[in-house]
């Protein structure tokens, strides 16, 4: 089943020309159209996912992938004019187009979006059992009662110590600020889950078992995922398909361990000899 | 029944980052495999065996070739060198199993665990998923002390034997082994080659990569002699005398 | 309401300004107070002014709950003062009008005799301390007890606008908040009281949807009047200087405060208390600290809690906080809150629980 379908999406920063595409992406080298100055930050980006698939998306700084993520999980920046079409199951039309209110609504309730930094994602001033609260009250929770017990049962899933809930958040540890923030995003069971690089500014060990927890939940409740990481090791630990982008194109996709091991794309290439 | 057939397989990379060279992995390889059988893929280091293994689970796109799938009886038959990423990732999660000689751990995440994992991901409830895993480290005389602890810091014989847990624990229709047991000692092997037969013994088709020849004549119905990318031969085990390439 | 300007004339030669006697301090308040307002326009504020602030006001009434936004003009007050109440009252106003002021309960507070004085003497409007004669009232942290009807306003000075400044100091990132009534981090407030104590422990400023649509700071009356605001007969202006910002509860507009399904709303609780002075059990209480034997009555002030008898001799025992309606019970101790209205049953304002824990006269 097809949950989410992308087809021509792009982000621009700047008037735009009719030459903008054509004279940047990986062909051009250069993601910056030499007639009107205008950035291409991402184009001609097609893509889909499945219910309950994880989908990576990896690629260096400035390669376009966070701002492709963001408008799939309608994160609106008001400096970009973002076009293209995506289509998401059980709802009419195009996601790019849908008012405030409409996206509101979906951002409560099928799509979830992990920020990068923590700040644009939690309150630190709140509890952390607060933040989760906070989604399932924008919901429309209603029942105190219901909604502790769901938050009690998230910080049990997400593996933050229930002692902590009413704490707060400020005074957490970096992971469990990170687990926090999946714990919001998994906390009205939505069908799709964007984590805009996931283990920023963690130690290795915290990152890998911030990384292990979401992807035994993930797996649990069946939720899928899109996943943007500059770092190839967290991609191929949670993706099962990856698009590799590089000048706001996508220009290489497949299944992960096959991106990995047998790139086909120069740039692919590149980017893995230059961990491995 | 045939459970595998693969035709003309082949595979060539283009290394871009090393002046466009290309690479030959695989040069026109058939061969069949029937369904409950242990075909053990034999050659020198470098003649292809493991990049074959990675084409029949697509972790390599193979150059040209088929790769006839026939599964459960009432099946279609796919070709797993040309079908779709969501039709490998489907068989994937159920009917086909691979493990590498290196256990792709995650720090911090116990035997257990890791060993329990693809079934969770099955939708094997935790708890069940973990006494299975726990059943298998057991049969593959992982010391109990150790199943709670992180495979990071165990030795390379055990960090295998998790490595092999990991893959018999969904009990896959075929299983693709590469080099399993290049890291355990005689005794340990002994036991592993042991549990491989026991729980394969109820029609699990396997194609493996063996480092030792006595593997390959203990648990081996036929090898497949790789040399250079190319197939040399496909021979019933007992005509195998040990000898690869020339 | 009557546009007129005041018939005094301006000594043309000094300029508008009044030549002021200096012999003495008390010749010269007495020159103030006989000529200082003269040469001003009727109700204080011009009347473009006036114009404006009831425009201000018919669109908060068209948008319950929504803050609209007036050029809220400086007054002979300081801002925090009730200026904002004061320029609504002086706009609706006219010379026929009786008004009523009250500071937290009381009419005799120096802060509402100030602006009951400035409302007299400059829209001639007559004054009154009982709240059913009253045509416009202007209040400070109080609804009164005794209901009130169709015919009559009600003004509330509003210190902050923002029910959401208490979870987000960003008025722009409130605004939004409000058009699209995403009111999730006010309700996580509510969450985090609960865990906190329990129950929901908002004193004050108890924040309340507005017909379901807006989230209101209701100024900062007690729980006890928030549920008076709810199907009310008359019109609630709620009023702010600082913040130049004024919105409204019209007349039978559905006004909910915040709560959990499992964690209610409730009032405050005297419980086994009653008004030392009339007896009333039925009325919002105040601990009063006075010295024994000193004239009883409504008080203004918050008590000093704590022992009965403080050690220099004073005396903290509750009180009525509506001064007026505690002197009307003074006379007639079963008087109702709707003994003024033709219909029975409109009794408003919760029932404090009697000594045997049952309601008092709320059905």
């Amino acid at each position: 089943m097809t949950l989410l379908e992308a087809s021509g999406v792009e982000t621009l920063y700047g008037p735009g020309c009719p030459d903008c595409r054509d004279a940047t992406g990986d062909r051009a080298g250069t993601n910056q159209c030499p007639h009107c100055g205008t950035v291409v930050a991402c184009a001609e980006a097609d893509l889909d996912v499945e219910g309950g698939e994880v989908l990576g998306i990896v690629g260096e700084s400035g390669s376009g992938k966070s701002s492709l993520a963001e408008a799939l999980a309608l994160e609106r920046d008001p400096e970009a004019t973002v076009g293209g079409e995506v289509s998401y199951a059980g709802h009419d039309g195009n996601l790019l187009d849908v008012d405030y209110q409409t996206r509101h609504d979906l951002r409560t309730g099928d799509i979830s979006l992990v920020h990068q930094h923590v700040r644009d994602g939690l309150d630190l001033e709140f509890t952390g059992g607060g933040n989760v609260a906070e989604k399932l009250l924008s919901a429309g929770w209603r029942s105190y009662e219901d909604v502790r017990a769901r938050v009690r049962e998230l910080f049990e899933e997400t593996e933050i110590p229930v002692a902590r809930m009413d704490d707060p958040t400020r005074t957490y540890s970096g992971g469990m600020q990170r687990r926090v923030q999946i714990a919001r995003a998994l906390a009205t069971d939505p069908d799709l889950v964007v984590l805009d690089e996931p283990t920023t500014g963690l130690d290795v060990s915290v990152q890998a078992r911030v990384l292990d927890t979401f992807r035994r939940v993930q797996r649990e409740e069946g939720v899928a995922a899109i996943v943007v990481s500059h770092d190839l090791g967290v991609v191929r630990l949670l993706a099962d398909r990856t698009l590799v982008m590089r000048h706001g194109r996508i220009v290489e996709s497949g299944l992960t361990d096959r991106v990995m091991e047998d790139p086909h794309h120069e740039y692919t290439q590149t980017l893995i000899n230059s961990v491995l | 029944m045939t459970a595998l057939s693969v035709e003309g397989l082949e595979k060539t990379f283009d290394v871009h980052v090393l002046d466009d060279t290309q690479v030959v992995g695989l040069d026109g390889v058939s061969f069949d495999v029937r369904e409950g059988e242990f075909l053990a893929v034999v050659g020198e280091s470098g003649s292809g065996k493991s990049s074959l293994l990675k084409c029949l689970y697509r972790t390599y796109d193979p150059t040209a070739g088929s790769v006839r799938y026939y599964g459960a009886e009432d099946e279609e038959t796919v070709d797993l060198a040309s079908c779709g990423d969501r039709t490998v990732m489907g068989l994937r999660g159920d009917a086909i199993g691979y493990t590498s000689q290196f256990l792709d751990e995650i720090p911090r995440v116990p035997a257990v665990d890791v060993v329990a994992r693809p079934l969770v991901e099955q939708g094997t409830p935790t708890e069940a998923a973990r006494d299975r895993a726990r059943e298998l480290l057991d049969a593959l005389s992982v010391p109990e002390a150790l199943w709670d602890a992180y495979p990071a810091t165990f030795s390379g014989g055990e960090r295998q034997r998790v490595n092999l847990a990991q893959a018999l624990a969904p009990d896959p229709d075929l299983l693709l082994l590469d080099e399993p047991t290049s890291a355990l000692d005689p005794e340990t092997r002994r036991d592993a080659i042991d549990l491989l037969e026991t729980s394969l013994g109820d029609g699990t088709t396997v194609v493996g990569v063996f480092h030792d020849t006595d593997v390959v004549a203990a648990v081996a119905d036929r090898v497949v002699v790789l040399d250079d990318g190319a197939l040399e031969a496909v021979l019933p085990v007992e005509a195998f005398d040990g000898e690869v390439g020339r | 309401m009557t546009e007129h300007t005041t018939t005094e004339s301006r000594d043309e030669s000094t300029g508008g300004g009044t030549a002021v006697p200096t012999d003495s301090v008390d010749a010269a308040l007495s020159a103030v107070e006989t000529e200082g307002l003269s040469g001003y326009n009727y109700a204080y504020l011009d009347e473009h002014t006036k114009r404006e602030v009831r425009r201000s006001m018919l669109k908060a009434v068209a948008i319950p709950g929504h803050q609209v936004p007036y050029a809220s003009r400086p007054m002979p007050l300081a801002r925090g003062w009730g200026t904002g109440g004061i320029q609504a009252s002086l706009s609706l106003l006219g010379p026929e009008d009786t008004l009523k002021v009250i500071d937290q309960g009381a009419d005799e507070s120096v802060n509402a005799a100030n602006i009951r004085r400035l409302a007299a003497n400059t829209a001639e409007v007559s004054t009154t301390a009982d709240t059913t004669e009253a045509d416009l009232i202007q209040s400070r942290h109080r609804i009164p007890e005794e209901v009130l009807t169709d015919d009559q306003r009600l003004v509330l000075q509003v210190p902050i606008t923002d029910a959401l400044r208490k979870v987000d100091p960003s008025d722009a990132a409130n605004r939004r908040r409000h058009a699209h009534e995403n009111y999730g981090k006010m309700w996580v407030h509510l969450y985090e009281n609960v865990v906190e104590y329990g129950e929901i422990n908002i004193a004050s400023r108890y924040p309340t949807m507005v017909a379901g649509r807006y989230l209101m700071d209701p100024s900062p009356i007690p729980r006890w009047d928030v549920p008076k605001l709810d199907d009310a007969d008359h019109l609630t202006i709620l009023a702010a200087g600082r913040e130049a910002r004024i919105y409204a509860v019209p007349p039978h507009t559905a006004v909910e405060p915040l709560a959990f399904e499992d964690r209610a709303f409730t009032v405050e609780r005297f419980a086994e208390q009653e008004c030392h002075a009339c007896g009333s059990t039925d009325t919002y209480l105040v601990e009063v600290s006075e010295e024994p034997g000193s004239a009883a009555g409504g008080a203004g002030g918050e008590g000093n809690g704590g022992a009965d008898d403080d050690a220099d001799g004073f005396e903290t025992r509750y009180a009525c906080n509506d001064s007026s309606f505690c002197a009307k019970r003074r006379g007639d101790p079963d008087l109702l809150k709707d003994h003024h209205l033709d219909r029975s049953g409109v009794d408003w304002g919760p029932a404090t629980p009697d000594a045997d824990g049952n309601g008092g006269g709320e059905a």
